[in-house]
């Protein structure tokens, strides 16, 4: 993808390549680094830390075996919902850049599902930022998940526990 | 004056439906128009739970009180389980 802007988002049917992602999303954070502060090695080490998730289909939910899930969205609202919240880490944390990435359709159990990824000068806002982000796509951003089970398929239950994550940050 | 209505996942299925239109009257609101849907009865009940089943107004989530223009979007959707 040529002239990926530093904060990206992507709802894809696709399967992603993550070493491919990251590269990309270190070049985009740098380049825009450099064109702000007009100094190429400066900005180059200012990107000290790229921190990211990867989230895959489980094959187990209880005791059950999943064989495969089917995710739904809402198209539009999906990319609006992801953009919003990566633009709220970048509030909270100095940001050199950060790509997501969410599929949809059927995904077979072990494939990969979800991205996030975090580029800044240090660790600790690049951890931080990821965290935040995923708290708040599991709680807002407009996926569903379907699972196809040994005894039928049926539609995940939301967690209480994911809306205790997303409000511990106290946004 | 009309606008579209979506549903999504758990509630399209229960529903049967993926989207209508339907004419409104000014001022209405998304709670106005949720009342009516749930007007309709038998598994339109579903949309009763306001903090389960939450709406989102031209793709954005909102409030039941958002007042409605010809040609909007209104979604309802079920608790998201993405990531």
């Amino acid at each position: 993808m040529s002239g990926q802007t530093k904060f990206s988002v992507s709802v894809q049917a696709a399967d992603f390549e993550v070493g491919v992602e990251l590269d990309r999303l270190r070049t985009a954070a740098e380049a825009a680094a450099a064109n702000h502060e007009g100094n190429e090695g400066k900005a180059a080490a200012s990107v000290g830390a790229i921190a990211s998730f990867v989230g895959h289909v489980r094959s187990r939910a209880g005791d059950e075996s999943i064989a495969a899930l089917e995710l739904e969205h809402y198209p539009g609202m999906t990319e609006k919902s992801l953009t919003d919240i990566l633009a709220r880490a970048a509030e909270r944390w100095p940001l050199a850049g950060g790509r997501v990435i969410h599929r949809y359709g059927r995904l077979e159990a072990g494939a990969q599902i979800v991205l996030v990824a975090i580029a800044s000068a240090h660790r600790g806002d690049a951890f931080a930022a990821c965290e935040f982000v995923m708290d708040f796509l599991k709680t807002e951003a407009p996926f569903w998940k379907k699972e196809e089970g040994s005894s039928g398929a049926r539609w995940v239950d939301a967690r209480d526990s994911d809306q205790t994550a997303a409000a511990r940050w106290q946004v | 004056m009309q606008i579209r209505l979506r549903y999504f996942a758990s509630l399209r299925e229960r529903l049967g439906l993926e989207m209508e239109d339907l004419m409104i009257v000014g001022g209405a609101t998304v709670g106005s128009v949720r009342a009516s849907l749930l007007e309709r009865g038998g598994e339109w009940a579903a949309l009763a739970d306001v903090r389960r089943i939450r709406a989102a107004h031209n793709q954005q989530m909102c409030g039941e009180e958002v007042v409605l223009d010809d040609g909007d979007e209104l979604a309802f959707l079920p608790p998201v389980t993405g990531g």
